[in-house]
């Protein structure tokens, strides 16, 4: 069984994945069945009921507007697949 | 003569107090173990010994954990250390910095100790997903331990740490602990901070200890908790000494029966094991009240779209570009992407950020996501009628006991209703803890069935005292065994 509505390849592009044939199969039917399951919340009544994003919410969480030590460049380089001259070095996105 | 590595973290301390051994003596013994038992269990994904000798050689053994080596999820940042959340994504990564938990850590003398399997960015109930190695169930090593904090579990259980933190999304540190046969705390949303966990679903993700004991559980939260100027979500609530009702009774303890919690299609050798310890507790001087939380058949499905969507954004960031594994040679950016995040991750993780991606995406967003979050609403709402009742719920941690390494790698769905009994305290935010109450015989070995205790949101204090207290009634039907052949 699978979802009419999940067609599995085109939601791993919106997310940037590629997928083998096998995967593309499996996980096809494999999250078909999950939302046949999560299909029984579409049963409850929700009219009213407001939407919680948090358990224990806390709004305008401010911090003084100082200034404050963050990584040093080598740091934050250090983990950089590619790096040169101080910079990142990506995959080229202009011709 | 009991080994060192068979202490609690609270009988450690004495022993260091009382000048019998040292840190350095403790942690040599600890390395010791995890030579000899880890090549059975596979706990440990990597330990830096050396720095963890000269933390302990110069430890101050006055300080709140002086001196006491902890294990840490490999999901949380230690400087200078790796931090992989087992996936191939972050392999060779280097924590720039450490994460706050780790910097109270060593403010109260603590010395972090080893990175412990997990599965891959904690999504898993076995922690089979991991990237690099399966984790054993110290119990019957042909057993999974639980997940996602398999790895920090399975390693307090076979006495190759003294305690260890983990992280709970659905049931990640109490699920193992339940099926290790330990104690694992999944403190309320808001009293850790969360800076420097990988984030999985940033509104569900919680740390907490898991360890021996609900004493050294409590010990380790004193530390731990608190407000964090660096997570925003953590909560500016009073710092409490967690231990001060540690040693009380059961007498007038009111502990609330969730009926959906006993359902059938669990296990009956675990649902006899747990309504035994209920029944002691009840002959200790405990009030069982029968409660109802109707929304519970319908947290798994709230769960799996929630913790999906905050995935699917927070996973966002492994793009091969500034940090963790890139694909060679690609043909543009769009394939950079594309090849860097299908290589990187595995099949569980792919899974999750397709669903979570889905149930956002336009056209599903109210019939999936946001209708999960009204439900989520209604099940934070059971809770709050609960606890008016009564002062902690009582039930299984998980439906199971620890099932065979390979099982369900097949069936995702089926796997995560292994997480049915855990997922709730994470969507209403309150706090859990799970405790051993007995074992079952099963296939020629014992495996530990968990005891699962819930309290209100911030009500840590109360719960540990509850748990402290159960886990003295438990004695008898817990025992002293300890993990064979290890």
């Amino acid at each position: 069984m699978s979802s009419p509505n999940l067609d599995v390849r085109d939601v791993a592009r919106l997310a940037r994945i590629e997928l083998t044939d096998e995967e593309a199969s499996t996980f096809q039917s494999q999250l078909g069945r999950v939302l046949e399951y999560v299909e029984q919340l579409r049963a409850l009544d929700v009219t009213n009921v407001e939407p919680t994003a948090h358990a224990n919410p806390v709004f305008n969480v401010l911090r003084e507007d100082v200034v404050r030590p963050g990584l040093a460049r080598e740091t934050a380089l250090a983990n950089a697949p590619h790096s040169a001259n101080n910079l990142v070095v990506v995959t080229k996105v202009i011709e | 003569m009991t080994a060192l590595t068979d202490l609690s973290l609270s009988e450690l301390q004495a022993g260091f107090r009382r000048g019998d051994f040292t840190p350095v003596d403790a942690l040599r013994a600890l390395e010791g173990r995890i030579a000899t038992v880890d090549p059975s269990v596979d706990a440990y994904l990597s330990r830096d010994f050396d720095s963890a000798l000269a933390a302990a050689e110069k430890a101050d053994i006055h300080l709140p954990l002086g001196g006491v080596p902890i294990g840490i999820k490999d999901a949380i940042n230690v400087l200078g250390e790796s931090c992989t959340c087992a996936s191939k994504i972050l392999a060779g990564f280097k924590s720039p910095y450490d994460a706050t938990v780790i910097a109270k850590l060593r403010a109260a003398g603590a010395i972090p100790y080893g990175r412990l399997n997990m599965d891959e960015f904690a999504m898993g109930s076995s922690t089979e997903n991991s990237a690099f190695k399966k984790t054993r169930n110290p119990w019957d090593t042909s057993r999974i331990p639980g997940g996602s904090s398999g790895g920090s579990a399975a390693a307090v259980a076979a006495r190759e740490a003294f305690a260890a933190l983990g992280s709970d999304t659905g049931g990640s540190i109490r699920q193992p602990a339940a099926l290790c046969g330990v104690v694992g705390l999944k403190p309320s949303y808001g009293r850790v901070s969360r800076y420097g966990l990988v984030a999985f679903a940033s509104s569900l993700d919680q740390i907490g200890p898991i360890a021996r004991t609900t004493r050294d559980c409590a010990s380790v939260l004193n530390v731990i908790a608190g407000k964090d100027a660096h997570d925003s979500t953590s909560l500016d609530a009073p710092v409490e000494d967690f231990t001060a009702r540690l040693g009380n009774d059961l007498k007038g303890v009111r502990l609330g029966i969730p009926k959906e919690y006993f359902v059938d299609g669990m296990d009956p050798r675990v649902r006899a094991k747990v309504e035994s310890a209920i029944h002691r507790c009840e002959q200790l001087g405990a009030e069982l009240i029968e409660v109802s939380l109707p929304h519970t058949p319908h947290a798994v499905g709230v769960y799996y779209i929630i913790a999906t969507a905050e995935a699917s954004a927070n996973l966002a960031r492994f793009d091969g570009v500034r940090y963790g594994y890139r694909s060679k040679n690609p043909r543009d950016l769009l394939d950079h992407y594309m090849s860097t995040r299908e290589e990187g991750f595995g099949s569980e993780v792919k899974r999750r950020i397709i669903l979570g991606t889905y149930v956002l995406s336009s056209g599903y967003y109210d019939a999936y996501y946001l209708r999960a979050q009204k439900v989520r609403t209604l099940i934070r709402q059971d809770f709050t009628n609960a606890f008016e009742k009564v002062d902690a719920l009582v039930c299984p941690t998980s439906p199971d006991l620890a099932f065979k390494i390979g099982e369900r790698v097949d069936d995702p769905l089926r796997m995560y209703l292994a997480d049915i009994f855990t997922i709730a305290a994470n969507l209403a935010g309150i706090c859990g803890i799970s405790l051993p109450c007995g074992f079952v015989d099963e296939g020629g070995a014992s495996l530990p069935v968990g005891l699962q205790l819930l309290g209100k949101a911030m009500d840590e204090t109360r719960l540990l005292g509850i748990s402290d207290a159960c886990e003295r009634a438990l004695t008898e039907a817990v025992g002293s065994a300890r993990p064979p052949g290890l």
